[in-house]
């Protein structure tokens, strides 16, 4: 029934799958007074049978378990979380108080907007913070996570072309870009051609030139980059596309390099998303709930989403009248839990401090490149922005690659970068510090990684048999894809 | 500011080693003409003790009283037993990223894929992903899905009685596609959708046809029939269930035959908080997996023979296949995955049946109570759970009166039914006790 051996020992607690706990009439929930047959309202035919396999679990059993569950996470709180591109900073504890209060967390969506004041006041004015921040001139809260951002983001394109004439057939994407662009593009109906990158990893306006025509509806392109890297040459890039009519879509992925420092809105842009999970310090929640609101110019702000909030003689309200919107991308008004904590967090931080964070964060990163070059091969050298990224290179003699140098640093009590991310980078390890980790934590990372390199040439099985310090060793993933298993199934009756 | 570490010696240090003089030099490769001089327009940080009090008197400006509170209409006032939040509050989980490392991210995988057969379960699907947004845009997802599985067919049949905003993220997911046909199938006297419209235009065009279970109006639909129509003519069943504590008492989608059924699983232990974040439960059949948008996390054995869980099957996803992915989605609902998965745990086989049965009961006397007096008619016969319409007339006079007397009396449908002017819709769950419908009779009487 559990991880194989079965055993406990010291703080090393197996548990089984909350199914394997259940026993036939234990239970961890009741209604007094609950004794009716539901016969007397629904017909029979409709009436289904207590749910077969459906855990029989006591409260006590509950808590153990999820207890347990957790403790074989790392997380932000816990450990150094160097994911690079994902801005695993501090996820402020006041917040989760904040997004708890109870005239927000029991708040209906079909409030009437008289009864629902302070929350349309969060909206707006966490609307008006992105806004300045960014340069954009209006920006729409409702997406529920970066890549529903930019998915929203390329339908206003969109929505922007055909109301010119045509939607056009493609979008321009670098090579180094997120997944999530191309399949963002593509979920719009658009091609997408690939632009890659000149020798010192950044946009080349040649090449932007060339590939550009009137076919194209947009470039998409982070900034900075994905290798950590400012496209020097962005307002450049961004006039040769508007030249032939085409937008430029900035991915805000990285908007964590920026603040306080330069507004995507100068450079180019016209729509972006803005990872609130990210930048504005939301939990990452093991895989959400995040939250991807949009930024556009005055001229994409018809297409916006609805509905959007608006003020009139002091009082807000939400309204449908945007004939040109491209709709609804979920239902109600976005995540609106996770819009109260990157609220609180912005107070909090104030205009001062989410500057202070981003040079924070930038002086952490080019720390760790310093540091960390000697050992490891920087992909592109030069000072970073909130991220970097190293290679493999050079340890293929020991034959340990990029993998085995991650598993390793989990031996070592720390998360692992981002790892054969961006796809232009072979064996990429990317790095992203974030503001929020101290300079004795970084210096503690950067031996882990400097005897990680030692060890590679002296004793590589360590590494290629890392990680052992963990609950459990690397997983056979290939045969899980093969015969995957995504489910307990409850045994038939006779095997009980 | 209390949440960065470095003092003046760490920057100092710091820039030593990267040999620059200030922090400003690290930002040369901004291009000069692009860098912010003013610095941002936003008042400076505030303490702790600051910001808590501003929330909470933006809070206080809220009125959010779920015994006064009869709306559903996608979001479920539900009671949630104090374990869930102790859970979710647990930073190991809520402060970790998508589980890459999976030696070091058990906690969440197995808790998801826990959370996958729950859900499977719930619904009675053979498979579930890890989850998506939210019910609207899983449901716009399995639209998609539909459209991958049937190519050749570019029709899509939503039901008007599915929800307004479902329909509506159906309409932008599908704008770009060329060829996606969208037809609305109407609704017959029962509040069903009719099936007789079905029999007549469910063809060999059409990949799906999409119902709501329970319906907008927190009707049954009637699956059975709407499968075999659909079944018959090669086309998909596709539901989706805003509020899946019916499940705990109605037969399961999966007990028809649907192909895909999705659902919003804010109602599983999840506060309505205005609107979100909640979780999109996505469930299909094994055959169709490869095609299925979304995480999925998988059973496997590390070296040593041990059992352990990983994400699987990624070939489909974004970050491995980019445009030829089956979504863009990346990030979903984990930790309100979570939250699905404590809540189901604690409630059980005993306690979410029990659950079904307190709604079905409160609300139908309810229904008994309010249209007793003969002001108010309920114009749909067919079979409901917690929630349900009443007609009369001056309905909106007579909510704006309730409003008055602190009580939301369900939602006015005329804003997405002009047919149905007179009408309100009303949500009546466990947390409404005798007297608390008591005060909604009479503030709409």
């Amino acid at each position: 029934m559990s991880r194989g051996t079965g055993k406990q020992a010291g703080l090393l607690l197996d548990e089984p799958l909350i199914f394997e706990r259940s026993r036939p009439g234990r239970r961890g929930f009741s209604l007094p007074g609950v004794d009716e047959d539901p016969a007397a309202w629904l017909p029979a035919d409709v009436v289904r049978d207590p749910i077969d396999g459906f855990p029989e679990v006591s409260e006590p059993e509950v808590l153990r378990h999820f207890l347990r569950l957790s403790q074989w996470n790392f997380g932000a709180a816990t450990t150094f979380y160097p994911l690079g591109s994902c801005t695993m900073k501090y996820n402020p504890v006041a917040n989760e108080v904040a997004a708890r209060l109870p005239g927000f967390a029991a708040l209906h969506p079909f409030t009437p907007d008289a009864a629902a004041q302070g929350a349309l006041e969060v909206v707006w004015e966490l609307e008006q913070f992105l806004a300045e921040i960014s340069g954009m001139a209006a920006v729409s809260l409702q997406p529920a996570a970066g890549a529903q951002g930019e998915l929203t983001g390329m339908k206003i394109i969109r929505a922007y072309h055909v109301d010119r004439g045509r939607p056009r057939s493609k979008v321009l994407i670098p090579a180094s870009a997120h997944g999530t662009n191309p399949a963002s593009a593509t979920l719009c109906g658009y091609t997408t051609v690939q632009i890659d990158r000149s020798r010192d990893g950044l946009l080349d306006v040649a090449a932007v030139r060339q590939a550009m025509d009137d076919e194209v509806a947009a470039l998409m392109v982070t900034n900075p980059n994905t290798l950590g890297l400012f496209e020097r040459d962005i307002v450049q890039v961004a006039r040769v596309v508007h030249e032939r009519g085409g937008l430029v879509y900035l991915d805000g992925a990285n908007l964590n390099a920026l603040m306080g420092v330069a507004k995507p809105a100068h450079m180019g842009a016209d729509v972006l998303q803005f990872n609130l999970h990210k930048t504005f310090s939301t939990p990452h929640g093991g895989g959400g709930p995040g939250a991807g609101p949009v930024g556009v110019v005055e001229a994409l702000a018809p297409y916006l989403p609805t509905p959007r909030v608006v003020r009139e003689d002091g009082q807000f309200r939400w309204s449908e009248e945007f004939p040109k919107s491209i709709g609804r991308v979920r239902s109600f008004f976005g995540n609106f839990g996770m819009l109260v904590r990157a609220f609180a967090y912005i107070l909090a931080m104030g205009g001062d401090g989410l500057t202070a964070a981003t040079q924070m964060a930038v002086l952490s990163a080019n720390y760790l490149r310093c540091r960390l070059q000697t050992a490891y091969q920087i992909a592109y050298p030069g000072v970073c922005m909130h991220e970097c990224v190293f290679t493999d290179k050079g340890f293929e003699a020991a034959g340990v690659k990029t993998l085995d140098i991650a598993k390793r640093l989990l031996d070592y009590g720390f998360y692992a970068p981002t790892i054969y991310f961006p796809l232009v980078v072979s064996g990429a390890i990317m790095i992203e510090p974030t503001e929020t980790e101290s300079k004795e934590t970084l210096d503690e990372f950067i031996d882990a990684m400097l005897r990680i390199a030692r060890e590679a040439t002296e004793d590589p099985d360590r590494v290629r048999n890392a990680p052992t310090l963990t609950p459990i060793g690397r997983l056979d993933e290939a045969r899980a894809a093969r015969r995957p298993v995504l489910r307990w199934t409850p045994k038939p009756p006779a095997d009980n | 500011m209390r949440f960065l570490p470095h003092t003046d010696t760490d920057i100092r240090s710091m820039l030593e080693a990267i040999g620059v003089a200030a922090v400003g030099d690290l930002f040369a490769g901004v291009p000069e003409e692009l860098r912010t001089r003013a610095g941002l327009r936003i008042a400076d940080g505030q303490s702790e003790m600051a910001v808590r009090a501003r929330l909470e008197a933006v809070a206080g400006r809220n009125d959010a009283a779920p015994q006064r509170c009869f709306a559903g209409a996608g979001a479920y006032p539900h009671f949630i037993p104090a374990v869930v939040d102790q859970i979710l509050q647990r930073a190991e989980f809520y402060s970790a990223y998508t589980p890459y490392q999976p030696e070091v991210s058990q906690g969440t995988l197995q808790a998801i894929f826990e959370f996958q057969s729950l859900v499977a379960l719930l619904l009675q699907m053979e498979v579930a992903n890890a989850s998506m947004y939210d019910g609207a845009s899983a449901t716009a997802e399995a639209v998609l899905m539909a459209l991958r599985i049937r190519p050749q067919r570019p029709r899509i049949i939503l039901s008007r009685a599915l929800h307004p905003q479902y329909r509506q993220v159906v309409h932008t997911y599908t704008s770009g596609a060329s060829n996606v046909e969208l037809v609305e199938a109407p609704f017959g006297g029962d509040g069903r959708t009719d099936c007789d419209w079905l029999a007549d235009h469910v063809d060999e065009r059409t990949a799906a046809v999409v119902l709501g279970y329970p319906n907008f109006f927190g009707v049954l639909e009637d699956l059975a029939s709407a499968g075999a129509l659909a079944h018959n003519r090669g086309a998909l069943l596709v539901t989706a269930t805003a509020e899946p504590v019916a499940l705990g008492i109605v037969q399961p989608p999966g007990a028809y035959g649907t192909d895909i059924a999705v659902a919003e699983g804010q109602s599983l232990g999840i506060p309505v908080s205005y609107g979100g974040p909640g979780v999109g439960l996505f469930t299909t059949r094994t055959e169709h997996v490869r095609l299925m948008p979304g995480r999925l996390v998988g059973e496997a054995k590390d070296g040593a023979g041990r059992r352990g869980y990983v994400l699987t099957l990624a070939t489909r996803e974004q970050h491995i296949r980019r445009e030829k992915a089956t979504s863009n989605i990346c990030t979903n609902q984990g930790l309100m995955a979570l939250a699905v998965t404590v809540f189901l745990s604690t409630l059980g086989k005993s306690g979410l049946r029990e659950l079904a049965i307190a709604n079905t009961t409160t609300a139908h006397r309810a229904a008994v109570q309010v249209t007793a007096g003969g002001a108010w008619r309920m114009p749909f016969a067919a079979p409901f759970f917690n929630e349900f319409v009443i007609a009369g007339a001056h309905a909106e006079t007579r909510w704006d009166a309730a409003r008055q007397h602190g009580v939301l009396a369900g939602i006015p449908l005329r804003r997405w039914y002009p047919e149905l002017a007179d009408a309100l819709l009303l949500c009546v769950t466990e947390m409404h006790d005798a007297d608390s419908v008591d005060r909604l009779v009479r503030a709409v009487s």
